[in-house]
């Protein structure tokens, strides 16, 4: 199976942005495109989209080499930009099978890996894990939807939240 | 008494158990236009923008300004950098349509939410429930009243949900891809996070959930460990190849 095993090279004292397209505004009702494309910097979906994901990103993000969307299972492997930090210079590297990352390889860190150390050292955080079941409940209220246009928004936000999801 | 009305590009919806809140109510989302006016980086006259240009200082900005403000670092120190409201005014960012040169989005929500939720209390009501496009706010009034049901939306089947939680008063944020594409974006690599799905925070404040749900939505597979040292949170993730991730303390909001 394709697993999404990201190396453990994450920075945590790197700026990953996170880019919350929340405060776009329309005084009134008037929308912006639905699609994701358009709203906040979209970037390509190197491997990105789960299996029923819909709207594949358009543009491209300054940067970042994305690589190729065509489906295929031969590995490849994209290089980033070397990015500048203050607390060093990062480089990373992808390695792509079909439409999925499979590894995220550094190939530049900063010197000073203390806190990255400490996060990938961290022996056993107490997570547990299950499969991913669907359920169907009596509820209150739905967290994670989020819709944009504003009749679709309005008329399904308060279906679901009304009917639990019956809409 | 319930409501709904179409803010800041969402849907704020407002379920309330107390009646003869009509006012209370208005004023609640005249509040969350007037965030939407200082806040809003989609809007060239609003006062962060206005502020980024330097066509307005901190001094002469509302009163709110310096609160946000102070709450960015507060959320850049905390989440070790993952969030950074001033990226798009890094020299090596290039300038798009959208990334904002200032953009405190990520904790505005769930602050302003937040306040409205005082704004309820302050003016007598108990019970109620705030859906702001997915994020959540509750309270219940009583130990003896129901505790709210917060579904969390399956990632891929949208009709579906993937949990159900519990809670009494609090918050809970997800952050997910399908929720407006992919708005999140690593500046590690440029690319979208990879790895989870959606990530769910169940806090007692909706301004630290949010953010900390989109910062480790933007950490991918990570994210989860790096919550799991958060205190004060519990959280469950769900990755691409569908495995739930949950904290230690997740399973007491579950439904039984």
């Amino acid at each position: 199976m394709n697993r999404t095993r990201l190396a453990a090279v994450i920075i945590a004292t790197l700026g990953v942005l996170a880019l919350l397209a929340s405060f776009h505004t329309t005084p009134g009702t008037t929308t912006r495109a639905a699609g994701a494309s358009g709203r906040v910097g979209v970037t390509p979906a190197a491997g990105a989209a789960p299996p029923q994901s819909t709207t594949p990103p358009a543009t491209a993000s300054p940067g970042s080499q994305p690589p190729s969307s065509a489906p295929g299972t031969a590995q490849r492997t994209v290089d980033g930009d070397t990015v500048s930090t203050q607390y060093g210079d990062v480089q990373v590297r992808i390695v792509v099978s079909g439409s999925r990352i499979v590894d995220v390889q550094a190939l530049t860190l900063p010197s000073d890996r203390s806190r990255s150390v400490r996060i990938s050292d961290y022996a056993g955080p107490e997570l547990r894990q299950e499969a991913l079941q669907a359920q169907s409940a009596n509820i209150d209220t739905v967290s994670g939807a989020t819709y944009t246009s504003d009749g679709y928004a309005q008329s399904l936000q308060s279906a679901l939240d009304r009917a639990g999801l019956k809409a | 008494m319930r409501r709904v009305e179409h803010v800041w590009g969402t849907v704020i919806g407002i379920d309330l158990a107390d009646a003869g809140h009509e006012e209370t109510l208005d004023a609640v989302y005249a509040w969350f236009r007037r965030v939407d006016d200082v806040f809003s980086t989609w809007r060239d006259d609003s006062e962060i923008n206005r502020i980024t240009r330097g066509e307005l200082s901190i001094e002469d900005a509302s009163p709110e300004v310096p609160i946000v403000l102070a709450l960015c670092d507060e959320m850049r120190d905390a989440s070790g950098g993952a969030f950074d409201a001033t990226y798009g005014a890094r020299a090596e960012v290039e300038p798009r349509p959208g990334l904002a040169p200032f953009d405190p989005s990520a904790v505005v929500k769930g602050w302003a939410v937040e306040s409205a939720a005082q704004m309820l209390l302050d003016a007598g009501a108990r019970r109620f429930c705030i859906n702001a496009g997915g994020d959540v706010v509750v309270r219940s009034g009583s130990r003896s009243q129901p505790a709210w049901r917060v579904g969390i939306r399956h990632p891929w089947e949208h009709d579906k949900l993937a949990a159900v939680v519990h809670l009494a008063d609090g918050a809970v944020a997800t952050s997910g891809r399908y929720e407006r594409g992919d708005h999140v974006i690593d500046a590690r690599t440029g690319l979208p996070p990879t790895g989870l799905a959606s990530v769910t925070v169940v806090g007692p404040d909706l301004s630290i959930a949010d953010a900390y749900a989109t910062a480790a939505f933007a950490m991918g597979r990570d994210g989860m460990e790096w919550l799991a040292h958060q205190a004060g949170i519990d959280a469950m993730g769900i990755t691409d190849d569908r495995v739930v991730v949950t904290t230690a303390g997740f399973d007491r909001y579950r439904a039984a």
